[in-house]
């Protein structure tokens, strides 16, 4: 296998985008993440999307992204995996680099979410649950973890408030971040008070419905040299697993294991531990999902993760600063993007472009996407050359 | 959703009559059932019905729903574990909502899910009510 490295990095508009479509969207991460690499043309393209169909009724987004990046009649193909698409389009990508198939490889991601109204968002997304034996009884995302947070809580002591701490931090983390969907600061008392979603869960404790799209751009360690207009940064870890469809039939759901096992695949990959890394971004999805995760990688004892994010210690300034963008609480979740937006914020710490939210001397960093109640799991290790 | 009757029916053994599928070679019980034993690996099932009493593993408020069930909202469903150990996800209903509480007991009864609206199906099966 070849070593591989991320050569540029993109976004599109983030947020409520109106004006821009779903093929607008990764037409504009795309170009910006060849812009940034340098490169003239591409080998192949790997774009993961959760729902094209039920968000825009627009599915072949392969072809389609292909298509409007005017780099047909490249290879140009759709991953998905629930809100880990845009993390399986990035391992996707990866294996065909360090396989030797492709050169130069384009890995995105894109949601187009406010086409559609509340309603429809919300059954889209419960998609990725299992349809006959959890949608099928009225189970919503939230509503999952909210049990899952309910069996955290007694099992843990968990508290309510350390849920809210996590929403606290990622906003304050956030605020920092111009390209975020919601750069502002919340308070604990807002969190605690604010519209109830699923018991335990609140509004503010939910990653919001975003337009967007990530994009970055893939080559062999040794061609580096040749795409020199950014700093390049090395993949060294990566790591993919998966786990029962519906949460009724996991051994423990007070944890998240497919995120250990790809952490471990990815852990082994690097040659490094938990401890070896600086920051990461974890796939907050709702509060008590960052919390779990945090457990899962690591970062903390298993059922501590919550007195973690109390104690400060995965803030920006604390032993393992986790999600430095502001996390999908704060920076948005456009489902089938996010994964590759994380490594957009990994890329952007390890060149020493993240501003107020820099994480000092960052060398190696962390990235963890999810789908469904972690049904999928990917993880990759970025490290700077 | 455009739930069709042959996507209903499908799964009418299940929502029903309870039935799973036990592993012949080592017992474990699925539920649904499935072609494969997650335990052992083996391929050969027979049809057991499942006890109607179990507890709640954990439960949640449903305060925003999808369309099909905004009318219900508020709403409980929860993790529940029978007396044989299988679980199963389930709307908690006849219950005050301040009321739940881990480890309850609940038992299984046949209830309507939701209305038909726009697939032209009613739609029946399991819920469970404290025991």
């Amino acid at each position: 296998m070849r070593d591989v490295a991320v050569i540029g990095v993109g976004l599109s508009a983030w947020g409520e985008v109106w004006k821009q479509s779903l093929r607008d969207l990764i037409t504009e991460a795309a170009v910006n993440a060849v812009d940034d690499a340098g490169v003239e043309k591409l080998d192949a393209m790997f774009i993961g999307c959760m729902s094209g169909g039920l968000f825009a009724g627009q599915e072949h987004i392969g072809a389609l992204a292909a298509d409007y990046l005017g780099m047909g009649p490249i290879p140009a193909t759709r991953t998905e995996s629930a809100c880990a698409s845009a993390g399986t389009a990035f391992r996707t990508g990866l294996m065909a680099v360090a396989s030797g198939y492709h050169d130069v490889v384009l890995a995105g991601g894109v949601e187009k979410m406010t086409d559609v109204d509340g309603g429809a968002t919300t059954r889209a997304l419960a998609a990725a649950a299992d349809q006959e034996y959890e949608a099928y009884h009225g189970v919503t995302f939230p509503g999952l973890y909210a049990m899952m947070a309910v069996a955290h809580m007694a099992k843990y002591g968990t508290t309510r408030e350390q849920l809210a701490m996590v929403a606290v931090k990622n906003h304050r983390n956030g605020a920092m971040n111009p390209h975020g969907q919601s750069p502002f600061e919340v308070t604990l008392e807002q969190v605690l008070t604010a519209t109830r979603v699923a018991d335990p869960l609140r509004i503010l404790d939910c990653s919001p419905v975003t337009d967007g799209a990530a994009a970055a751009i893939l080559c062999p360690l040794d061609m580096v040299s040749r795409f020199t207009k950014s700093q390049a940064i090395r993949v060294t870890g990566s790591g993919q697993a998966t786990d029962t469809i519906a949460l009724h039939q996991r051994k423990d759901i007070c944890a998240i294991e497919s995120a250990a096992l790809a952490a471990k695949v990815a852990y082994d990959m690097a040659g490094v531990g938990p401890g070896d890394i600086d920051f990461a971004e974890v796939h907050d999805c709702f509060t008590i999902a960052e919390i779990m995760v945090t457990e899962a990688l690591g970062f903390c004892e298993q059922g501590q993760g919550g007195k973690a994010v109390e104690a400060g210690e995965t803030a920006l300034d604390g032993r393992i600063p986790i999600n430095t963008s502001g996390g999908l609480k704060s920076k948005g979740h456009p489902v089938g993007a996010t994964g590759i937006a994380q490594i957009h914020e990994i890329v952007t710490q390890l060149r020493g472009n993240a501003g107020g939210r820099q994480v000092k001397d960052a060398k190696r960093g962390l990235a963890q996407n999810m789908g469904g109640t972690g049904a999928s799991s990917t993880v990759h290790i970025l490290e700077v050359i | 959703m455009g739930l069709t009757t042959a996507r209903y029916w499908r799964e009418v053994p299940q929502r029903y009559r309870m039935e799973a599928g036990e592993c012949t070679a080592c017992g474990e019980i699925h539920f649904p059932p499935r072609r494969i034993c997650m335990k052992c690996g083996k391929q050969k099932f027979e049809t057991v019905v499942l006890p109607d009493t179990g507890k709640v593993i954990t439960w949640t408020v449903i305060r925003v729903a999808p369309d099909e069930f905004t009318d219900l909202s508020p709403y409980a469903v929860c993790l529940v574990e029978l007396e044989n150990g299988v679980r199963l996800m389930s709307q908690l209903v006849d219950v005050d909502l301040d009321e739940i509480e881990m480890g309850l007991p609940v038992k299984i009864e046949f209830r309507r899910i939701r209305e038909d609206g726009a697939d032209g199906v009613l739609f029946y099966g399991y819920k469970v009510v404290p025991a």
